[in-house]
This record gives C-alpha cells, sequence and structure tokens, in this order.
C-alpha cells in the first residue's frame, strides 16, 4: 500500500534501475530527497551524479537538461513548486517543445519536467498553482497528471520513457492521501488512455488530477439522489483520449468538465470545444464547467471557496438534468 | 488536509563537510585572482608590436585557419548579397566576426566537442562538413535548413538571446558525467551577458565543473545599444570572478590570440579545471542584420577606422609576414570558397517546395492523435500535397 510520494519514489527508483541514462535534477532533490520526499533515497541508491542537486535557477535547469539530452541523458528535472515552473517557461517554449522540429524530427528530447500542482495545501503564495493550460498549449510537449498512486508510478514511467517532452504534474493535496495497492516492480501506463473511474448514465463529469477525487464524491452525492454519473480522469491532456470522451459524452448526453485552474482559456475550454464539435447533436443540455476563477490562486483561507467542490460539481449536474 | 510546511522542510540537516576557508564551501577556489583585463594579441601590427607564433600551430595549420576564415567572410558576403536579390530572408551578418568563429573554432576536436552558436555564427557548421546549402536553407525558410544537431555536434540556431548557455552548460556537464573526453563551447555576444540565461548557465557550468568554454563576441553593440547600456562592468570579463571562473580578454580581431586562449580553455576543461569565460573585444562593423540600419544610431566614422583594421586582413598580413601566404594561395582560397556558396546557393533554389506535411511529421516522435487529424485536414486543403 503505498501513498501518492511513495508510488512517485518507487516509479522513479524503479525507471533509474532499469535504465542507466536516466538522471534526476533539482532543488533539493539529493541530500533532501525533495522537500516533498518524493526524490527520497534516490541519492542514497545512484549516487551525487544521478541524482543532482542543482543551483537554484530553474530555467538554468531545464536550459541543462536539454544539453544532457543532447549527450545522450534521460533527465528528469523536478520543480519544487508548480509556480516555480514559470522561469523554466522561457526554455519550454523556445527550446523544449522545438528542438525535434528544429532537427527536422530527428532529435530526441526525452526529458521529463515533473512539479508538485494544485491547490488545497493552505500554502503561501505562488504555491498552489495549476498552470497545465501553459503547457498543453506548447507545441512538442505531452502533459500528464495522474489521479491516483498506481497512475502516478505507471504514468512517470511512461513519460520518462516517451522520447518526447513530457510535463509531469502532481496533485499535491493527494501526494499522502489515500494509499493504494499498487504493481510492485516496472509498471508502465500509457500515455493517452483515459481512465472510467465509474460508469454511470446520465451524465458525464470529466477530470484530471485532484478533480477526480471531486468528481467521484460529486457522484457518490448524485447516486444517493438515484442520478447515475459516470466519472471520467483523463490522466493525459496531450495525447488526449477522445475517443473515450467522446463516447461517454454521446452515450450519457450531458457533461461537466472540472478543472481547477483559472476558467478563461483553460484546458476545460478545449475540451468543452471538442464535445461540441463532435458530439453536440447527442447532447441533451448545454456544457457545464466547475473551476477556478479568473483571480490569482487566493490567499489560503479563502481557497476552498475558489476550488471545485463536490457540491459545485453536483449543482453542475443538477442544472444539466433541468433540460 | 496536507500539513504545512510540508515534513522535509522541518528535518535537519547536518553539513557533511566542515565550511572554512570560503563562504561557498569551494576551499579551492578562494585563490581564484581578478581576470586580467590585459587584451591579449598574438598578431603584431607590422611595425612596433611584434608578431608571435603559437607553439604546435605550423604552416599547415596556419593556412587552414586561412581558409576557414575566408571560407566563413565569403559564405557572409554572398548571403548579404543573396539577401539584397531577395533569394533568402533576414540575415544576421557576421562580416568582421571570422576571426572568432573561426578561431575559437579551430581549437576544438570535431569528433568529441559541441559547438552551441547564436544566429551570428549561423554557419560554423560549415567549418565542420555541413554543406553551406543547409544553411542558407535556414536563412530561405526551408526545412533543407534544419539538422541534427548530433550528426556533426553542432546544436541548432539558437534564436532567444543567451538561451543556449544553459544547454551548452549541460551538453558539457552530461558529457563529464559519463567520463568522456568531449568539451562544449558557446558563443554569445555582450548584449547576452545581461539575459538571465547567460547568468543561470554560466553558473550552472561553473558550480558542476563542466568542460565549457564560454565566448562571449563583444562587439560593442547589441543592434543599436552599447555595450555600456548592458552593463556597468569595467570589462565584461569581469563577470568570471563572480562565478568563481577564469576569465581571459582577447582582441576579437586576432584569430590567433583567439585559437590561443580557446586552446587553453579548452584544455583546463579536459583536465576537468570546469569552465573559462573568453571576452573577444572588437567592433561591429557591419549592420546587426540585414533589415538594420546603423546610421540611425550611431555615426560611421569608427566603422570605416575600424574596417581598415578587420580580421580577415590582419591575418593575412601576418601569413605574409611569416612567408606562409602568397597572392596565388590567398586568391585560390578565395575562388575555392566562392564557388562553394554559389554551388550551395543554386541547390537550395532547385530544392523543391517543402513538403507541408512535415511540420506536423516533426514536432513530436509519437504525435498525438489531435495532431493527426490536423494534418488530415490541412493536407486536404493543401493543393497536390500528399496526406
Amino acid at each position: 500500500m503505498k501513498t501518492l510520494v511513495e508510488a512517485i519514489n518507487d516509479g522513479l527508483h524503479q525507471e533509474m534501475e532499469r535504465d542507466g541514462s536516466v538522471l534526476v535534477m533539482g532543488e533539493d532533490v539529493g541530500r533532501a530527497g525533495g522537500v516533498f520526499r518524493v526524490t527520497a533515497g534516490l541519492q542514497e541508491r545512484f549516487g551525487a551524479e544521478r541524482c543532482v542537486d542543482t543551483p537554484l535557477a530553474e530555467a538554468g535547469m531545464l536550459g541543462a537538461a536539454v544539453g544532457l539530452c543532447m549527450v545522450g541523458w534521460r533527465p528528469v528535472v523536478e520543480m519544487q513548486y508548480d509556480a516555480f515552473s514559470y522561469p523554466a517557461l522561457d526554455q519550454l517554449i523556445t527550446h523544449v517543445g522545438r528542438y525535434r522540429w528544429r532537427s527536422g524530427g530527428k532529435m530526441n528530447v526525452p526529458l521529463t519536467l515533473r512539479m508538485p500542482y494544485g491547490g488545497g495545501v493552505h500554502a503561501p503564495e505562488l504555491h498552489e498553482e495549476s498552470p497545465e493550460a501553459y503547457y498543453v498549449h506548447t507545441p512538442g510537449v505531452k502533459v500528464a497528471i495522474p489521479a491516483t498512486p498506481g497512475d502516478a508510478k505507471g504514468l512517470l514511467a511512461a513519460a520518462i520513457r516517451d522520447p518526447d517532452p513530457v510535463v509531469f504534474l502532481e496533485p499535491k493535496v493527494l501526494y499522502r492521501g489515500d494509499r493504494e495497492e499498487i504493481p510492485e516492480g516496472e509498471h508502465c501506463v500509457e500515455l493517452g488512455q483515459a481512465r472510467v473511474v465509474q460508469d454511470g448514465s446520465d451524465a458525464t463529469v470529466i477530470a484530471y488530477g485532484a478533480m477526480v477525487r471531486v468528481a467521484a464524491q460529486a457522484a457518490q452525492t448524485l447516486a444517493s439522489e438515484g442520478v447515475s454519473v459516470l466519472v471520467l480522469d483523463l490522466r493525459t491532456l496531450r495525447p488526449l483520449d477522445e475517443e473515450t470522451l467522446l463516447e461517454a459524452a454521446r452515450r450519457t448526453g450531458r457533461v461537466v468538465i472540472v478543472q481547477e485552474a483559472p476558467r478563461t482559456a483553460g484546458f476545460g475550454a478545449e475540451l468543452a470545444a471538442i464535445v461540441a464539435e463532435r458530439a453536440l447533436l447527442d447532447l441533451r443540455a448545454p456544457i457545464e464547467r466547475v473551476t477556478g476563477y479568473d483571480v490569482p490562486f487566493p490567499y489560503w483561507r479563502l481557497e476552498d471557496m475558489y476550488l471545485p467542490s463536490a457540491e459545485r460539481v453536483a449543482s453542475a449536474v443538477r442544472r444539466t438534468l433541468e433540460y | 488536509m496536507q500539513p504545512w510546511p510540508p515534513e522535509a522542510e522541518l528535518i535537519e540537516i547536518e553539513p557533511k563537510h566542515e565550511i572554512k576557508a570560503s563562504r561557498t564551501g569551494s576551499p579551492e577556489d578562494v585563490a581564484l585572482d581578478a581576470p586580467d583585463r590585459t587584451i591579449r594579441r598574438v598578431i603584431g601590427d607590422g611595425a612596433s608590436a611584434a608578431d608571435r607564433l603559437l607553439e604546435g600551430i605550423g604552416s599547415e595549420e596556419l593556412l587552414a585557419l586561412h581558409r576557414d576564415m575566408v571560407r566563413l567572410r565569403v559564405f557572409d558576403e554572398r548571403a548579404v548579397g543573396y539577401q539584397r536579390q531577395g533569394r533568402i530572408g533576414t540575415y544576421a551578418i557576421f562580416w568582421g566576426h571570422e576571426a572568432i568563429q573561426a578561431g575559437a573554432h579551430f581549437a576544438l576536436s570535431a569528433d568529441s566537442d559541441w559547438v552551441f552558436p547564436s544566429y551570428r555564427e549561423s554557419a560554423i557548421g560549415v567549418l565542420r562538413g555541413l554543406d553551406p546549402a543547409t544553411v542558407l536553407a535556414w536563412w530561405r525558410g526551408h526545412p533543407a535548413g534544419w539538422w541534427n544537431p548530433l550528426e556533426l555536434k553542432v546544436a541548432g540556431i539558437a534564436v532567444p538571446i543567451a538561451s543556449q548557455v544553459p544547454h551548452a552548460a549541460g551538453a558539457a556537464w552530461g558529457m563529464r558525467l559519463k567520463h568522456e573526453p568531449g568539451c562544449a563551447l558557446v558563443f554569445f555576444g555582450d548584449g547576452a551577458t545581461s539575459e538571465g540565461g547567460f547568468h543561470e548557465g554560466v553558473n550552472f557550468a561553473a558550480v558542476m565543473k563542466a568542460p565549457l568554454v564560454l565566448i562571449c563576441n563583444n562587439n560593442g553593440w547589441a543592434i543599436s545599444t552599447p555595450v555600456a547600456r548592458q552593463s556597468r562592468a569595467a570589462a565584461l570579463v569581469d563577470k568570471a570572478l563572480g562565478y568563481g571562473i577564469p576569465g581571459v580578454r582577447v582582441d576579437g580581431g586576432d584569430v590567433l590570440a583567439v585559437l590561443e586562449a580557446t586552446r587553453e580553455a579548452v584544455d583546463r576543461a579536459r583536465e576537468g579545471e570546469g569552465p573559462t569565460l573568453i571576452e573577444a573585444v572588437h567592433y561591429r562593423i557591419a549592420a546587426h542584420a540585414t533589415a538594420d540600419d546603423p546610421r540611425l544610431y550611431r555615426d560611421d566614422v569608427r566603422s570605416e577606422q575600424e574596417r581598415h583594421h578587420e580580421c580577415l586582413a590582419r591575418y593575412e598580413a601576418y601569413l605574409r609576414r611569416q612567408g606562409i601566404l602568397d597572392e596565388a594561395t590567398a586568391e585560390q582560397v578565395r575562388a575555392d570558397a566562392t564557388e562553394e556558396v554559389r554551388r550551395a546557393m543554386r541547390d537550395v533554389e532547385a530544392l523543391p517546395d517543402p513538403d507541408p506535411a512535415l511540420i506536423f511529421d516533426t514536432t513530436y516522435a509519437v504525435p498525438p492523435e489531435q495532431l493527426l487529424r490536423q494534418r488530415e485536414i490541412a493536407l486536404a486543403a493543401v493543393p497536390g500535397a500528399v496526406p
């Protein structure tokens, strides 16, 4: 039985064991084992040259990882917190996502950029961000967001093995949440396969990361009201499992999309557009979005009203049932 | 609810080594002297300043270096002409920078060492066997100009200023981690030293003792902004001290001074002694790029004066004083270089129009389904495209 943190730690151990070119780098990842202990034990096991404490420089670190890729390494770069990755967006947009294209499709950039992600932990400013839209909007980059310990291990393995750069967002509110039985040894979950958390027939709630748990709680409430809700965990935003998503939308005819990030131009808007473009005539109600608001992530004494709650999700589903 | 702060932040970590000699705990580095601001030269002026010879560089090497410089010079002159004729697009001129580019490159081993160019060094790969047609295709916006960096250990042309410095630091460090003999060399300008990418890259390389050679092409101008508006440092080389690495200042118009300094830096890198900052000081005689008109922001007097001291003529005068270069050889080298670039431009113009599918097929190793659908829709709208 492992928590999400322990599962990622296990996954890193497995991948570093399997492939000698996998190298973990970041601020405080080595001697301290990471501020969340995600990289605990790696330096002891694999040495200070494969689990590396870097200077405090996010863009420099990600840029150095591009160079490491050129000489045959497979770097796993940790950003200490979601918002601390913003300086690294420069390298991500101008180089990480473009180098394969720039090389005429010939050069791999097989790096993984992982970071604690999202709110709900009562932290100071710029420790609770949901920046997935910036990443998924960057061509050449893939984005994975696990919602369970098993998926965290399996998607991380897939991200590390992928020949393209993958941004791996770890919902920090789930880090030490529910323990789960996870596969021993090597475990890989293919990118681009959504997970049906629970099947249902009246409405589909689409979520990812920490919002999957919120969606499942809402579905439980609604079940007691006799409403059958399909809960879908996207697992990866790029590649996106459109087939499963559209099948669920068509079958249930009602769609609610949950995202923690600010509303405007968030990934939920893209999902809504996809459903509208390809399944509109099967819908029985307008698509609902339950999101954060277009404000900076709030002071934590007010974060609960900002974060989508099970009650907000349940209300949205009820609204779709009025049609 | 997650406890705050996370538990790891509460763990007290005992320092594993005693910190004595310096506040950064790098006792071996505290004796580093401030960089010497003297501008080093090898080529004399044919009068009071004497020429020097470089150990291990005989007439064969000197002529090979001459050929490198001429190839770059001819490429640049012809490329500007091609831009004026509309055969390539906007082009970043490097006329007068050949000494820095050829001199630094000459100190490297093509087998083991990486080069990270900015757009100012777009043709540096030609010195390693990259077809000049490839570089001209880049400036023509044709996909044939996008090469695989792994083939010749020449990175792609970095457009955002200083953003390639961390790449070079990472590649150098990565080779060291693998106990490979190679080093990396990165070119950037004086303006780049104001960028975060410069700072983060140099600092990273210094901390990791990465085998990196940093060539700062200080030509005095970042488009219209003079170097005095980039830094209050008396000399850019002074920055080396803050990173705990040696800094050297050379005459950027003296190809042998650049070669000598780079060779020393490469030796240090291979010995595991970490990075070196080389500031190559000269003056940008030409415009920044074909779209730039320097008359808007500086007078021509200095440029005209500097033109009389341009690097290729200085080197050729040196070679003649040494009795190594004769007129016939000089003419032949230039004629060969001219033919090479002419042939390259013909080749580029003979290329078929690019395959529209390329933009979709080169972005991912495993393209997402969404992209494949976009590809299908886009190609269906292009007459004659093969889906």
